[in-house]
């Protein structure tokens, strides 16, 4: 008796889904820039003819209280939302980086003083900090940039000091030495191959936050002023309308923003095996 | 117990982009336990020794196909019954403390293997206590962390996490590793009681000299494939040894002369013929055509068209 | 060539030497053997010996002059788990050729498969992979070699294969060779002259 009982029968390997799930974030996002540009002002235009409309097969995501289509708004708004996420999440992983680097390198007074920011920037409520630096920057997009990237570095900044210390007391870079190789040469060709792939993947599982974070502070009226079309204004504005029924101003909004929140958590997960030499073959 | 019959397992990994090769790791191999035996596997690394526990233990990686048949206890081993069986029926004593979690205290991830394994909520107090009697391990040894651990120490706790539940075939892969002598004596007798006591004991090691202080009989690993199957007493002095490779490995020990009869063997992915064939000198047209099975010879099995 | 003077060495004020007063001297082309059980301080003497480590008492010479902390070590050490003394990120011509450029004689002498170039560590076996840490280590510049329990993770057969071709190498070159194992039967085999500072 000849049994074929582990084999598990899939269509793709791991690879090729892999690339394809890397493949599809990516359109998607490309999808969204898009055809946000190709609505140009439609989003904008008010027309009292169609208001309150709920979603059709002609309007998916229905009209407004002045007859302006959501789907054009939201997907205007996506796009400002996750320009400022992905603006925010670079400059904070950047910071991580520079912080990361240092405290490993730079000897132990260095260390100590990131190892305290860091504390100090986990300890502290990130709503509470984003809403003072926000505040304190004036709003805006600019205040909403300033305010996510000043508050997300901390997690990354651990995560790469880690690495570096772990990888300095690894027998290969210490052998490195015995080799004569001076600390330049082994940052650059011993540590940098481990450290640019977290970076990367780091940044990416960092874009989900920022963007929530970004579009949590415009709702609370910390962000971007209610007149640009971001995510956070079209949920706080919808607010007002869901005791009328409206319900369609929430849900269409709220469920792309967590679809594409969902989508970069993926695109970084799918990058992380592919980086990996270890995974990578499977 | 175990009885393992024309496994093959194989790997498809990625040359370039989405090209793909499959790299055949275990090629036809066969392997039998009964109870209250101790089948030590020996053999080189890459050889597919560790490859064997895992399809065992059901834990090999997403893109390896398995094909052939396992028995376990005359009922046929399929997924699903491999995943109730392992740490209940199935147990591993893994190669070092790595494999537990560094965050939790000894005594309750031996109490926790306990309770997987089926013992109830009220006995595995006792349970867990006369393991660690049995393995002279202290009652202060349950509040320590597994880094506390020394190498010796390390091996009992391991062996009692493996043993505390109900498990009938205990897979030990690799338990000298880094021992010095003294330790991995006292490791080895611990299998030789468990399978005294009617357990079967599958000892995975590279190294002959040890296996054979407790093992009732030998399976040789060369490339992927079992090639004999013989008694322990046949590793003594010369004659009694059936395939090449087996008196290769015997004859190289330091002890034994220190001989290098063959450069160490590289697994091809060759189809067909006997995959050991171009290291013997005595092959022919036939060692090309087909893969031998194993054949009963004088009380040993060998799978060699020739000896 | 290799001679380290009343060395002594300890982790931290208040734990115990692990050895003290050591005093030892090799000549080129001479092999010694280290054995004794594990835990007593063996692979920290390496450590010392090849400039890992800084002895808080005595020192370490080749040829006459205390072992130089610039430049390539002429002492180089060889460990137990050669999956962790090489960069998982890197392919192994990359790691072959960290020192130097190895000289292709050398390749061909330790067996090594052209295949293997373009191929990450976790491909290759520990047999393989010790080899391609032996290429590594066996630069123009390296005089001694200390081996620390560098076969004892092998089979017999690939054993035999590696310690054959490095006595060769050993004796071609004059290198010293240092062996550390708690296989004495292994040690007996290789060894012109056995130390036994860390045997009971």
């Amino acid at each position: 008796m000849t049994t074929n009982l582990f084999s598990r029968s899939t269509p793709w390997d791991l690879r090729t889904r892999t690339l394809m799930t890397i493949l599809a974030c990516i359109t998607f996002f490309a999808v969204i820039f898009i055809s946000a540009w190709l609505y140009g002002e439609q989003g904008q235009v008010t027309n009292l003819g169609l208001r309150k409309l709920p979603p059709s097969w002609e309007r998916p995501f229905g009209t407004d209280w002045l007859g302006r289509d959501m789907l054009a708004r939201t997907l205007k708004g996506l796009r400002l939302s996750l320009s400022v996420g992905l603006t925010a999440a670079a400059c904070s992983a950047f910071i991580a980086l520079l912080f990361g680097l240092a405290a490993a390198m730079l000897g132990r007074t260095v260390d100590l003083i990131v190892t305290w920011l860091v504390d100090v920037g986990m300890a502290v409520p990130h709503l509470v900090l984003l809403i003072l630096i926000s505040f304190a920057c004036g709003g805006g997009a600019k205040g909403v940039i300033i305010a996510v990237a000043a508050s997300h570095w901390p997690s990354l900044t651990r995560v790469i000091r880690a690495e570096i210390l772990q990888l300095r007391s690894a027998d290969y870079i210490k052998l490195s030495r015995q080799f004569g190789k001076g600390p330049y040469w082994i940052a650059r060709r011993h540590l940098l191959p481990h450290v640019i792939p977290q970076f990367v993947v780091g940044m990416l599982l960092l874009f989900p936050h920022t963007i929530l974070h970004a579009a949590g502070l415009t709702f609370l009226g910390f962000g971007m002023s209610p007149h640009t079309p971001a995510i956070g204004v079209l949920l706080a504005e919808s607010m007002r309308y869901l005791s009328m029924g409206l319900w369609w101003l929430a849900v269409a909004p709220g469920i792309a923003l967590i679809v594409s929140v969902k989508v970069f958590d993926m695109l970084g997960n799918n990058f992380r095996a592919l980086l990996d030499p270890r995974t990578s073959q499977e | 117990m175990l009885d393992v019959h024309d496994l093959s397992i194989s790997f498809s990994s990625y040359t370039l982009g989405l090209k793909k090769k499959e790299v055949c790791a275990i090629r036809s191999l066969d392997l039998r336990i009964a109870p209250g035996e101790i089948m030590a596997v020996v053999g080189q690394s890459g050889a597919g020794k560790s490859l064997l526990a895992h399809a065992l233990l059901g834990i090999l990686p997403p893109n390896a196909k398995v094909s052939g048949s396992l028995f376990f206890k005359s009922r046929p081993l399929t997924a699903e019954r491999l995943t109730d069986l392992r740490g209940s029926q199935i147990a591993l004593i893994p190669q070092s403390v790595t494999y537990l979690n560094p965050l939790l205290r000894v005594g309750t991830q031996v109490a926790r293997a306990a309770r997987l394994s089926g013992v109830s909520r009220d006995e595995t107090p006792p349970v867990v206590r006369r393991a660690f009697a049995r393995y002279l391990l202290d009652k202060e040894v349950a509040d320590w962390f597994p880094f506390q651990l020394s190498g010796g120490m390390a091996r009992r706790v391991l062996t009692a996490t493996a043993t505390v539940g109900k498990a009938d075939l205990l897979l030990a892969d690799e338990p000298t590793n880094g021992l010095d002598s003294a330790a991995a004596g006292e490791a080895l007798g611990h299998l030789r009681e468990l399978a005294d006591t009617g357990k079967a004991v599958l000892l995975i090691t590279h190294d002959i000299k040890a296996a054979l202080q407790v093992a009732d009989k030998v399976t040789v690993f060369c490339a992927g494939n079992s090639v004999e199957v013989a008694a322990a007493e046949d590793f003594n002095g010369h004659g009694r040894l059936r395939h090449p490779y087996t008196k290769a490995l015997w004859n190289a020990l330091p002890a034994n002369g220190f001989r290098m009869a063959m450069p160490p063997v590289i697994t091809s992915s060759q189809n067909d013929g006997c995959l050991f064939r171009l290291y013997c000198h005595k092959q022919d047209s036939l060692c090309g055509k087909r893969l031998p099975g194993l054949r009963n010879t004088n009380g040993g099995w060998v799978r060699c068209h020739h000896a | 060539m290799l001679e380290g003077r009343k060395l002594a060495f300890r982790y931290g004020e208040e734990r115990e030497w692990l050895f003290k007063d050591f005093d030892l001297r090799i000549a080129p082309g001479e092999i010694v053997g280290i054995p004794g059980p594990s835990g007593r301080g063996k692979s920290t003497l390496a450590k010392v010996l090849s400039g890992y480590l800084i002895p808080q008492e005595g020192s370490v010479f080749v040829d006459g002059r205390p072992l130089s902390t610039s430049g390539c070590c002429p002492v180089q050490l060889l460990f137990q788990h050669p999956q962790l003394a090489v960069n998982p990120r890197w392919k192994i011509e990359a790691i072959m050729r960290e020192s130097e450029e190895p000289p292709p004689e050398l390749l061909r002498g330790l067996a090594i498969d052209p295949s293997w170039l373009g191929r990450y560590p976790h491909e290759l076996s520990g047999g393989e992979l010790q080899r391609v840490c032996l290429v590594r280590a066996l630069g123009s510049q390296t005089r001694c070699l200390l081996c620390d329990e560098m076969t004892s993770m092998l089979d017999s057969l690939t054993q035999v294969s590696i310690w054959r071709t490095l006595l060769n190498i050993a004796r071609q070159r004059e290198l010293g060779l240092i062996v550390i194992s708690h296989d004495y039967a292994l040690l007996k085999k290789l060894c012109a002259r056995i130390i036994p500072y860390f045997e009971d």
